[in-house]
């Protein structure tokens, strides 16, 4: 076994592959088979005409971990492009939480003016809860989260990470 | 055409004219295709295990692609273990299998297995067709992903109902992937940057593999060509003998747990390496840590993952040997490089220190046969023979025959490396003949191996395979007893092969000759008969059962940590680092 004492650093990864059955199946494969870590991982298609979807899976581990991990996704059959966002250059990373808060009185007011302050968007309310929808990077969502535990939070739904280059250049 | 139709055109175009399956329900469409055509000969196996094996041992002794045909469900379950052989191996397999219909997948239906699901982590790349239109254009790919960059099992799973649907034809050249796209031709600038290495080097090393004999034998030509120009000595891992030939007096011998003692030395001690088609498998590096630690290191791979894996190295190359190689030749004539003359041959005289240690020396005996005399005797007796193919199973027989059976040519080697699969011999050693009807086929078995597949002595003989079985009978596993010596303070749990048949009976019951020697001086007699006959021969060999295999560098232990016979082993207790190692 390697002596792991090189450090480990959080990479978002974004990958692109045919929409076909199985490819989701194929990375999540991968990364459990392997032992490599995922923190979040979205999917969705991104272009139909090509019938491609791109995925972005924020992972973590020392250098030689993550340059396996962009090999081994480059050896799946179906992948056409790899990009590691964190060492390419500056990108932009946005998750989307839906975040449902029930209470009443002083804390209900709170967890509006938090959520003013966050500028999170009340979705659904009732006179004992909330919906916020809150948008940014994942450091962002966790905060408002925190904040909502003590405020009645009941329920999460978060989007995992998606993620772009900044300036002109397609991936 | 139906689907089934279509099948068997695509094989056919894509060169097939042999291929090795067993039925089933769903498969019967393409049986029925098979029935009153001559194109290609189906080899009905006994058990589909056998088949994948078969198919392994035809694709790594012709470089084509081995070609499965199997059932939904039990066929396909009985195939994933061949299927990781050939994936941990790179050996090229296209593997056909039934499936339920398509309204019925996912239902729990008869014979339904996920086949896509359970072999994704078990092959290259695999795929379900739902569609007779797509069936020619998935074969055609299947082929070409097997083949090409690093070599590997491809499946296509196909439901039942598409094999009987009408469907189009595509022709192969009419099938261009999008995505994948493997690259051959390595960087200049890095094939500069090695040469640059090399020339500098006083103390260099070639350490090639199963990549060289992937990439063809062109490759093994080049190889030869660098060494001789280069002067440098040459080692080869277990999947790669033959890539170099055995007689050159460059070849260090095989690296690795049971490599020579000049071969592993000079990898510790080497100040650069070239890694040619080889993955720094933990066989061969033994503690990373203390891997070849001065050295500057280059890496010759198709496959972007192989590189960086396990060792980080200075240079990688990706892209195929023998693309590489001729450009990275090229490149040395054209600088004229010039390694230091007066360093080599310092370098080659600790070499040949090294050598006269003799390391494969062993113990002869008058009374007992040693397992490594037999071979030793068997390589000589078949050593003019023209053609000569060698199996093995797996264990400590495997180990002796890759000792002592010299080989000068690639593809003639079939052995599990990666797997380390025993019962994998006798159906390679099959399919190896299918392949060279007129070659001699020896599987050097053992005979706890040889029981895991000895069903297919039925297909020997249905087939009228000439199939030689050289059985190396120690009566223990014997691999595992020698561990438990080492290890396990001689505990030798659950190792000793008892009730084994009486092989010569065994072989005659299958139509086979039965042959036996007990004493060392039956063994040549036992040799030639077992070449003098035309049929096929189990030759069962009685060694001494106590007899452990060496060098051996115990698991967790460094390159200069050898175990060089059985007086060294009290010396070392193995780490307890090591002890979880496999
Ligand atoms: C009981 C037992 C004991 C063993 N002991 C030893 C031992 O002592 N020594 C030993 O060496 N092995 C030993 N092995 C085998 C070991 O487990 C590995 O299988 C073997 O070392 C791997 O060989 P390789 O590095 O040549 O790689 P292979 O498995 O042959 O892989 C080939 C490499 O070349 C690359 N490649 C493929 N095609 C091309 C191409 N066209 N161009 C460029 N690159 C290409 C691939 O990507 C891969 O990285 C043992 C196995 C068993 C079962
Ligand atoms: C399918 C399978 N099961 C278990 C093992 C573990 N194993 C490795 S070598 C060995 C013993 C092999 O015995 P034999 O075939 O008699 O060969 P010998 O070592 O005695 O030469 C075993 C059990 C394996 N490699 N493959
Ligand atoms: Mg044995």
């Amino acid at each position: 076994m390697t002596p792991r004492t090189e450090p480990v650093a959080r990479h978002t990864i974004a990958v692109l592959v045919d929409n076909e059955p199985g490819v989701l199946a194929r990375v999540i494969g991968l990364f459990s088979g392997r032992g490599y870590n995922i923190e979040s991982l979205t999917v969705a298609e991104v272009d139909a005409a090509e019938r491609l979807s791109r995925i972005t899976v924020v992972t973590s581990g020392t250098p030689m971990v993550i340059e396996q991990i962009k090999a081994q996704l480059a050896r799946l059959v179906p992948v056409h492009k790899i990009s590691d966002l964190t060492v390419a250059g500056p990108h932009i990373e946005r998750e989307l939480a839906l975040v449902k808060v029930r209470g009443s009185g002083e804390k209900r007011v709170e967890a509006l003016r938090i959520a003013d302050i966050f500028r999170a968007r009340a979705l659904d309310s009732t006179a004992e809860s909330f919906v916020f929808e809150i948008v940014g990077d994942a450091g962002k969502l966790d905060a408002f989260i925190a904040l909502m535990s003590g405020l009645g939070l009941v329920d999460v739904s978060r989007t995992g990470v998606v993620a772009i280059a900044r300036g002109p250049d397609p991936l | 055409m139906t689907g089934a139709e279509i099948v068997l055109q695509a094989l056919k175009d894509q060169g097939v004219t042999r291929i090795f399956g067993y039925p089933g329900g769903a498969v019967l469409p393409i049986y029925d295709a098979l029935f009153g055509q001559n194109d290609i000969l189906h080899i009905l196996v006994r058990q589909e295990g056998g088949a994948v094996h078969a198919a392994e041992g035809y694709a790594r002794s012709t470089g084509k692609v081995g070609v499965v045909l199997v059932t939904s469900g039990p066929g396909v379950t009985n195939s994933v273990t061949g299927l990781t052989d050939a994936l941990m191996d790179s050996i090229p397999l296209v593997c056909i299998t039934g499936q339920v219909p398509t309204h019925l997948i996912g239902n729990d239906a008869f014979q339904e297995c996920d086949t896509t699901g359970i072999t994704r982590p078990c092959t290259k790349h695999n795929y379900l067709v739902k569609n007779a239109d797509d069936l020619a254009r998935v074969i055609h790919e299947a082929f070409h992903v097997a083949r090409s960059g690093r070599p590997g099992p491809v499946v296509v799973d196909l439901p039942k109902d598409v094999q009987f649907a009408t469907g189009t034809y595509l022709p192969p050249s009419r099938v261009v992937h999008k995505s994948y796209k493997p690259r051959l031709k390595g960087d200049p600038v890095q094939i500069k940057r090695a040469v640059e290495i090399l020339s500098l080097a006083k103390r260099p090393i070639i350490y090639a593999g199963g990549g060289v004999v992937n990439s063809g034998p062109a490759a093994a030509q080049l190889l030869a060509q660098f060494a001789r120009l280069s002067g440098f000595p040459v080692t080869l891992t277990l999947m790669g003998l033959g890539a170099f030939p055995a007689s050159d007096p460059q070849f260090l011998g095989m690296l690795g747990m049971h490599g020579t003692f000049e071969a592993n030395l000079a990898m510790h001690g080497c100040d650069a390496m070239i890694a040619i088609g080889s993955r720094f498998d933990d066989r061969i590096t033994g503690k990373l840590a203390a891997f070849s630690p001065h050295s500057r290191k280059i890496h010759i791979d198709v496959d972007p993952s192989s590189i960086n894996k396990n060792v980080p190295v200075e240079v990688g190359i990706v892209g195929d040997v023998a693309h590489v190689l001729e450009d990275l030749i090229k490149f040395w004539k054209s600088t004229q490089a010039k390694p230091d003359a007066k360093a080599l041959k310092a370098w080659w005289k600790q070499i040949d220190e090294w050598r006269a240690r003799d390391c494969l020396r062993y113990q002869n005996s008058e009374t007992v046969i040693k397992p490594q005399y037999a071979i030793q005797r068997l390589y000589e007796l078949t050593k003019g023979l023209g053609e000569v193919f060698v199996t093995t199973e797996v264990g400590q027989h495997q180990m002796w025959a890759a000792q002592f059976f010299k080989f000068e040519k690639p593809n003639h080697w079939l052995t599990s490396g990666g797997l380390g699969t025993m019962g994998y011999g006798l159906p390679a050693a099959m399919g190896a003949q299918i392949a060279h009807p007129k070659a001699l086929v020896v599987d050097i078995a053992g005979e706890a191996s040889l029981l895991m597949n000895i069903q297919e002595m039925s297909t020997i003989a249905q087939y009228r395979l000439p199939v030689k079985v050289f059985l190396i009978n120690n009566q223990y596993m014997g691999m595992v007893r020698q561990w438990q010596e080492l290890l396990h303070g001689g505990r030798y749990s659950e190792s000793y092969m008892d009730s084994l048949p009486d092989f010569v009976k065994l072989a005659e019951s299958f139509g086979a000759v039965g042959l036996r020697a007990t004493r060392p001086s039956e063994v040549d007699g036992v040799i030639k008969a077992m070449l003098a006959s035309p049929k096929a021969v189990i030759a069962d060999i009685r060694v001494d059962p106590k007899e452990n295999c060496f060098p051996m560098i115990p698991s967790g232990a460094a390159h200069n940590e050898m175990l060089l016979g059985p007086a060294d082993k009290a010396e070392q207790p193995v780490s307890e680092n090591g002890m979880v190692l496999v």
